[in-house]
């Protein structure tokens, strides 16, 4: 917030704009698409009790196995071709990997021209000791980038499926209890997360600077933050992670990681996953400050995998934070 | 294929065989953990350490929490004095391991 500008001055410049526009202050459904609120399906006692009464004379009948000869034939016969189906897949797909060739064998199909190419040209072109990185983030940076997205869609799901209106919070407290039920101070786990979150913590972000040296990467670090901040978010209660991490902090943190993501490699869907000459040396293969963008786009997916992972064990926890 | 490999691959198929014979779900949820740390061994000797670190952190990790989560809530996963008051109606698990449950009970 400015401190030279009033609050309803800024709100009008550009970057108040924009701010609101991230945190979805602004509603754009409102005044522009009319919903009409709709009504709990509801009938009277005596329609209720009548279904009732016929459900029950129908499944007394249709689902009698004593008296009923065609359910019981079917039963059996249902039975015995699940069973056989299942033999028959499994004999199926044995029989598909028996057929494929030897591993390590020369003539497979997959040591052909491209692994070839990735494996002798790889370090003197991205630049990555680590050329599974510098596979999926510099050659195939564009899979990578609609990897990312479809993360982020699937957490923009789980809000809508999951999120409760904080509004209807207070009418629900009876019926979930368990949505608001708050970890318990558990001294050990506490103890222990002390201990652990930091070092889990701070290996993610190892994990993450060095994957374009050594094993690992934006994804699999990403995920070990997450897993670090869940442990946290048990041991310590909602209070505690809301002080760093609430739905705004998520919201800012991925648009940043996925438009800078998107901005440095969209370019490959207009030129045909074709490579364009990047004007960010290299460096020298093995230290940290190397191979060009690949650092980055490491930090950018790690960012938005750690949020995805927190936000769905919020969601799937309390339903909104 | 090492020795130990092949103890670990028929480990694999016997964790995958028991999460489905399971009567249990919190029983199941722990094997399919076993399950992912053991595939992340054999990513590690199959020399696919970037593989193996994301199995073990969302396989092993990430995935059981949010089903444990889950569980919790269409409680499947009772505090074994709540199970005494509730009716035993067969939706709720089988297990009878009262204490091992209060256990998880108290992570989350």
């Amino acid at each position: 917030m400015s401190r030279k500008l009033s609050e309803n001055e800024y709100g009008k410049t550009a970057s108040g704009r924009l701010k609101r526009w991230l945190d979805g202050d602004k509603d754009l459904f409102l005044d522009n698409v009319e919903m009409r609120p709709q009504k709990p399906f509801e009938e009277d006692e005596e329609t209720k009790a009548k279904r009732a009464e016929e459900k029950k004379r129908v499944l007394k009948k249709v689902y009698d196995i004593n008296n009923n000869r065609q359910v019981r034939v079917f039963e059996k016969i249902y039975r015995v071709s699940a069973a056989l189906f299942c033999v028959l897949l499994v004999a199926m797909l044995l029989m598909a990997i028996s057929q494929l060739p030897a591993i390590g064998e020369a003539e497979r199909p997959v040591n052909n021209e491209v692994s070839e190419r990735y494996i002798e040209n790889g370090l003197q072109e991205t630049g990555s000791v680590n050329i599974v990185t510098g596979m999926i983030l510099d050659y195939r940076a564009f899979d990578t980038l609609g990897e990312s997205h479809v993360l982020f869609i699937a957490t923009c799901t789980v809000l809508i499926l999951l999120r409760i209106d904080k509004n209807k919070k207070k009418e629900l407290e009876e019926e979930q209890n368990d949505s608001i039920y708050e970890p318990e101070n558990d001294a050990i786990l506490q103890t222990v997360a002390k201990v652990l979150v930091p070092t889990i913590v701070i290996f993610g972000i190892y994990v993450i600077l060095c994957g374009h040296l050594g094993p690992g990467g934006g994804f699999s670090g990403g995920a070990i933050i997450g897993a670090g901040l869940i442990l946290y978010l048990n041991a310590f209660g909602f209070e505690k992670t809301e002080r760093f991490f609430t739905a705004k902090t998520y919201k800012r943190l991925s648009f940043c990681a996925l438009a800078c993501y998107s901005l440095s490699k969209c370019y490959s869907f207009y030129t045909g996953a074709n490579h364009i000459e990047s004007v960010i040396p290299l460096g020298t293969p093995g230290a940290i400050l190397s191979s060009g963008l690949i650092l980055i786009l490491n930090i950018c997916v790690g960012i938005v995998v750690a949020g995805t992972m927190y936000t769905f064990f919020v969601m799937f926890r309390k339903g909104g934070y | 294929m090492s020795v130990f490999t092949n103890i670990l691959l028929g480990f694999l198929v016997v964790c995958a065989v028991s999460v489905s014979l399971s009567k249990n779900l919190l029983n199941s949820i722990l094997i399919y953990m076993s399950y992912s740390l053991v595939m992340s061994i054999i990513w590690l000797l199959l020399e696919s350490p970037d593989l193996a670190i994301t199995e073990a952190a969302v396989g092993a990790g990430v995935t059981s929490l949010l089903f444990f989560v889950t569980l919790k809530k269409i409680h499947a996963i009772v505090k074994s004095d709540e199970k005494a008051d509730e009716e035993p109606d067969g939706t709720s698990d089988a297990g009878s391991d009262g204490k091992e449950e209060t256990h998880e009970q108290k992570a989350f």
